[in-house]
C-alpha cells in the first residue's frame, strides 16, 4: 500500500522539488553498487527510514515500484508474467506486479535497473501479505531478511506490552542487522536529528491536511494527497529535503487558502467546490487521472482520506520524538492506518466526516487488499447510521486494469452525485 | 461416550453428528451441564485451547457454515473478492446459531480473520471478542515474552467474565489432556500413512474435526476408540496413489470434495485440513517446576508446524513439505486452496518450487466451502493419479 512518486500533472514548486528528490534518489540507487552503498527493500507502512538514513542505507519500496508500474501502464504485463509463473489470480496485485517486474529485469521508473537488495526489512505492519511478499522475494534474491513484527491495534490502543515487543525487536534484531550491513554502529545523535526533522515535517503535513476544513478546500486530500505523502511515506522522512518540501507545500496551500482557491488538479486549479467527500481505500493507479476526473467533473473535492494515512497517521497527534527514538519508531509503526482495528478506523472516518463537514463518503474497495477491504461494507453502514451522511461503494483494483470497470464506476458515482444533489435540494435521497 | 469397541461406524456417526452440529447443540448441552462455564469460540487456525480448558471454558473451533448454510445476510457484508468463511460465519452469527458462545477469539492468521474480529466488535459490542496476536518473532525473550503477556491478558479477560483464574496446576493438567489428544491424532496419522485403506482420509477428517467443540479428553477418547475399532475391522487393500493434501486450511472444503479425491484414486495419507490441531508438532513439554504458561508459549515458538500464517524465519520454504512427502512415502501433493485465501495462495508458489526442486509431482485447484460441483476436480485428480502411476511405473 502506498503513494505515487510525483509524476504529477500539477507543477507547484513543491512538486518540482519532489521530482528532483526522486530523481536524485534513483540516481543514488543506480550508483549504489559502484559506490559500495547497501540497499534495503522495505514497506511503506512501518518504514524505518530515519534508521536506514542514519546508517547510510538506501531504501527501495516495492509497493511504490508497483504503483509506478501501474501509472506507467506496465502493470498488466508484469501481473500476467507473474500469473504465468504460477501466482494466483486471487492475490494482491502489488506482489504480482513486483514479481513480474523482477522477472522482466527489475527496471525502475527512471529506466535504470534497480539494484538487488542486500537485506529485506520486513516491517510486518498492518498487512498479512507483506510477510508472504518478502518470503517470495527471499526465494528470488537469496538475501537475509530482518523481520519486525508489529502487533495489531485491535482495540485502538497501544499497550506497553506491544511497544516493548517492537522496541525489543528493534534493539536485538533489526538495528544489529542494519549495523552489520552498514558496517558501522548506529549513531543515536544522527537518528535523533533525523527524527527531529521528521517531526517538523509532520507538523507541516498536518497543517496541510487541516487546511481542508476551509471552504473551498485548497487541497484534494486523496488524489492530490497521494502526492503530498510521497516524501514522508517513502525514502525521505527525516531528511532536510523532506523538511523543506513540507514547509514549501504548507506555504503554497496556505496561500491558495488565503486566495480562496481550490485544489490543483491535472486540469489546472479546481473551481466551484460542490461536494466535500471523505474517501476510504486506495486509489486505482492504472486509470488514476480518469478516476480523479470523475470527481473533478462533478465539483467533488476529497477533504480527507484514509489511504493517505497508511504510511503514518499524524493528525491524531503522533509525532516522531527524538527524545524516545526507538519507542517513537515503535509507536509510529503501531499507529499506521491499516494496523488499526476496524472500530478505530470507523471512528477515524466518522471524525473526518464531521470535522471536515463532508457531504458524503466513498469507499473504494480494492480487490487486492483484504487488509483494507474486508469489512468495508459494514463500515459503510455504520458510518451512515452514525452520521446520517450517505456513502457510496465502488470496487476496483490498485494496479490490475482488468478490475477497473470504467463505465460501471462512472455510473455508480454519477448516481451517487445525483443522490447528493437531490438531498441537498431536500428531495428524496 | 461412544459405544462398544470394534464399531468404527458408531464413532464415525457420532463424529459426523458433531461436525454437522451447526447450531451448537452440543455446546448448549455442555453449558447446561456446567453452570457458569464459558463457551469460547475461536476462528481457525490456532489458539492454545489448554489455556481455555484450564479456566474451565469449553473451546469451540468455528469453521464457518460449510455447504449447509444459505447465505442471506452474510453476502451484504462483504465485497465480491473474498473467501467464503467470513460470509457464512457472519450469517451464523446473525441468525443466532452462535448464541451459546460467551465470546469469540480471532487469531492473527490473515487480514480477513483480523478484520472479521473488528466487525464482531462493531456488530456485537456487548459480547466478548478478542484478537490473539500470535508472535512472529520466535525468541523466547522477545516474541515469547510478548505471547505470554498476550495469553495472560486474555486469561484476565475471561476471568472477568466468570471463568476460573488461570492456575498453574489446572493448566498443567489441561496440557496433559491436550498431549493425550495429540498422541491419539499422531497414532491415527501414522495408521493412515501405513494402511490408508484401513483409515480413509474422509474418516480421519471426520474424527479429527469432531473435536472442534469437545474437551481434549473427550476427543482423545473418541480418537482412541476409533483407532482401536479400525485396527480390528475388515478392510480391502487398494492400490491408489499416495498423496499429501495441502491447503493451509482455515475454510474447510466440502466433505464431498475429500470423498471426490478418494474416488479419483488418491489415498490422502496426510493433510492439513485440521491444521489447528497439528499446529504444534509433538508433545507440549512442561518440565518439573516450569511455568506451564511459558511452556505452552514455548511449544508454539519452538515446535510450531510450518504453515502459511507463520513466518518462516531462518527456515526454507517447502522443506517441511518435502520432508513430509518423503517421510510418508507419498507419490505427490494435491494443493486445494480456498478461493481468495491469501495465506494459502501466496504460500503455494514457494511450496511448488520446493516440490519441483525435489522432483515431486503436484496438482492444484481451488474450492469454496459451499462448492457443489466436483466433476472437474474429480477429472483433474483422476488424471493426476493416472499420471503419477504412470511415472511411477516408468521410473
Ligand atoms: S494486501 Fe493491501 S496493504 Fe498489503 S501489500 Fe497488497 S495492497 Fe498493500
Ligand atoms: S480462508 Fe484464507 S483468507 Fe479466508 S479467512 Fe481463512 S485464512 Fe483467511
Amino acid at each position: 500500500m502506498t503513494t505515487p512518486l510525483a509524476t504529477a500533472a500539477v507543477k507547484d514548486a513543491s512538486q518540482q522539488r519532489q521530482k528532483r528528490m526522486i530523481a536524485e534518489h534513483f540516481e543514488r540507487l543506480a550508483a549504489a553498487r559502484d559506490e559500495g552503498r547497501k540497499v534495503v527493500y522495505t514497506f511503506v507502512p512501518g518504514n524505518l527510514t530515519e534508521l536506514l538514513g542514519a546508517l547510510g542505507l538506501l531504501p527501495v519500496l516495492p509497493e511504490i515500484n508497483a504503483l509506478q508500474s501501474g501509472m506507467r501502464n506496465r502493470s498488466a504485463a508484469y501481473i500476467a508474467e507473474a500469473e504465468r509463473a504460477g501466482h494466483s489470480e486471487d492475490v494482491c496485485t502489488y506482489v504480482k506486479c513486483d514479481i513480474g517486474m523482477l522477472k522482466s529485469g527489475n527496471i525502475g521508473p527512471t529506466g535504470t535497473r534497480l539494484p538487488d537488495p542486500d537485506l529485506l526489512l520486513l516491517s510486518y505492519t498492518g498487512c498479512f501479505t507483506f510477510m508472504k511478499w518478502f518470503e517470495l522475494l527471499r526465494q528470488e534474491y537469496r538475501c537475509p531478511v530482518a523481520m519486525l513484527h508489529v502487533p495489531y491495534q485491535s482495540d485502538g490502543v497501544i499497550t506497553e506490552s506491544m511497544r516493548s515487543y517492537v522496541v525489543e525487536q528493534l534493539r536485538r534484531r533489526v538495528v544489529p542487522a542494519l549495523e552489520r550491513l552498514a558496517g558501522r554502529p548506529l549513531d543515536m545523535d544522527e537518528l535523533a536529528a533525523r527524527l527531529a526533522r521528521s517531526r517538523r515535517a509532520e507538523e507541516d503535513l498536518v497543517a496541510v491536511w487541516e487546511s481542508a476544513r476551509h471552504r473551498p478546500s485548497p487541497i484534494d486530500g486523496y488524489f492530490g494527497g497521494v502526492y503530498y505523502v510521497g516524501p514522508i511515506f517513502s525514502s525521505f522522512r527525516g531528511t532536510g529535503d523532506a523538511e523543506a518540501y513540507y514547509r514549501e507545500l504548507r506555504s503554497e496551500v496556505e496561500s491558495r487558502m488565503a486566495r480562496g482557491e481550490g485544489p490543483t488538479t491535472p486540469d489546472g486549479p479546481a473551481t466551484g467546490e460542490r461536494y466535500r467527500l471523505v474517501v476510504e481505500g486506495p486509489p486505482n493507479w492504472t486509470s488514476f487521472n480518469e478516476f480523479w476526473r470523475m470527481f473533478i467533473r462533478e465539483g467533488a473535492t476529497v477533504v480527507a482520506s484514509t489511504y493517505t494515512r497508511v504510511g503514518g497517521l499524524y493528525d491524531t497527534g503522533f509525532r516522531h520524538d527524538p527524545a524516545r527514538p526507538l519507542e517513537s519508531l515503535a509507536d509510529y509503526c503501531l499507529g499506521c492506518y491499516t494496523n488499526l482495528g476496524l472500530p478505530t478506523r470507523t471512528d477515524l472516518i466518522e471524525r473526518y466526516i464531521r470535522d471536515y463537514q463532508a457531504d458524503g463518503f466513498v469507499i473504494n474497495s480494492v480487490k487486492s487488499c483484504n487488509s483494507f477491504s474486508a469489512g468495508q461494507l459494514l463500515v459503510l453502514r455504520e458510518l451512515e447510521r452514525r452520521t446520517g451522511v450517505p456513502g457510496a461503494f465502488i470496487e476496483s483494483d490498485l494496479v490490475d486494469p482488468r478490475y477497473f470497470g470504467k463505465a460501471n464506476i462512472e455510473n455508480r458515482l454519477q448516481s451517487y452525485f445525483q443522490m447528493l444533489e437531490a438531498r441537498r435540494r431536500g428531495g428524496p435521497s | 461416550m461412544a459405544g462398544p469397541l470394534g464399531d468404527c461406524e458408531a464413532r464415525l456417526a457420532r463424529a459426523r453428528a458433531l461436525v454437522e452440529d451447526r447450531r451448537l447443540d452440543t455446546v448448549r448441552a455442555w453449558k447446561a451441564g456446567h453452570p457458569g462455564g464459558l463457551a469460547i469460540g475461536h476462528m481457525p487456525v490456532y489458539v492454545p485451547r489448554p489455556m481455555l480448558e484450564a479456566q474451565g471454558c469449553l473451546a469451540v473451533a468455528l469453521f464457518g457454515g460449510g455447504d449447509q448454510v444459505d447465505i442471506i445476510r452474510g453476502d451484504s457484508y462483504f465485497q465480491s473478492y473474498i473467501c467464503h468463511i467470513p460470509r457464512s460465519t457472519i450469517e451464523l452469527a446473525l441468525t443466532g446459531d452462535l448464541e451459546p458462545l460467551d465470546g469469540v477469539l480471532f487469531p492473527s492468521i490473515c487480514d480477513v480473520i483480523r478484520n472479521l474480529g473488528g466487525m464482531w466488535k462493531l456488530l456485537f459490542p456487548d459480547r466478548y471478542s478478542d484478537y490473539l496476536d500470535l508472535p512472529q518473532d520466535f525468541d523466547p525473550e522477545v516474541g515469547g515474552a510478548f505471547y505470554v503477556r498476550e495469553l495472560g491478558r486474555i486469561a484476565g479477560e475471561l476471568e472477568r467474565r466468570g471463568a476460573r483464574p488461570l492456575e498453574p496446576g489446572a493448566l498443567r493438567e489441561a496440557i496433559a489432556r491436550e498431549n493425550r489428544r495429540r498422541a491419539a491424532l499422531e497414532a491415527m496419522d501414522a495408521l493412515r500413512a501405513r494402511e490408508p485403506w484401513r483409515v480413509r482420509a474422509s474418516e480421519a477428517y471426520l474424527i479429527a474435526r469432531a473435536g472442534a467443540a469437545l474437551p481434549a479428553q473427550e476427543h482423545a477418547t473418541l480418537l482412541e476408540e476409533f483407532l482401536a475399532a479400525a485396527a480390528l475391522r475388515e478392510v480391502r487393500y487398494r492400490d491408489n496413489v499416495r498423496v499429501v493434501l495441502v491447503g493451509a486450511f482455515c475454510e474447510q472444503p466440502p466433505f464431498e470434495l475429500v470423498l471426490t479425491l478418494e474416488r479419483a484414486g488418491c489415498d490422502i495419507i496426510h493433510d492439513d485440513l485440521q491444521l489447528g490441531l497439528r499446529a504444534i508438532d509433538g508433545e507440549i513439554r512442561v518440565p518439573e517446576g516450569a511455568d506451564p504458561l511459558e511452556a505452552l508459549a514455548r511449544a508454539y515458538l519452538e515446535q510450531g508446524t510450518a504453515m502459511a500464517s507463520r513466518y518462516i524465519g531462518e527456515g526454507e520454504k517447502g522443506v517441511a513439505l518435502v520432508r513430509r512427502v518423503c517421510d510418508a512415502a507419498a507419490d505427490g501433493v494435491v494443493f486445494a486452496a480456498a478461493s481468495f485465501c491469501d495465506p494459502a495462495l501466496l504460500d503455494q508458489p514457494m511450496l511448488e518450487r520446493a516440490l519441483e526442486g525435489a522432483g515431486i509431482p503436484f496438482t492444484s485447484f481451488k474450492f469454496a466451502e459451499n462448492t457443489g460441483q466436483f466433476q472437474v476436480i474429480r477429472e483433474q485428480a483422476g488424471a493426476f493419479s493416472d499420471a503419477v502411476k504412470l511415472w511411477g511405473k516408468e521410473s
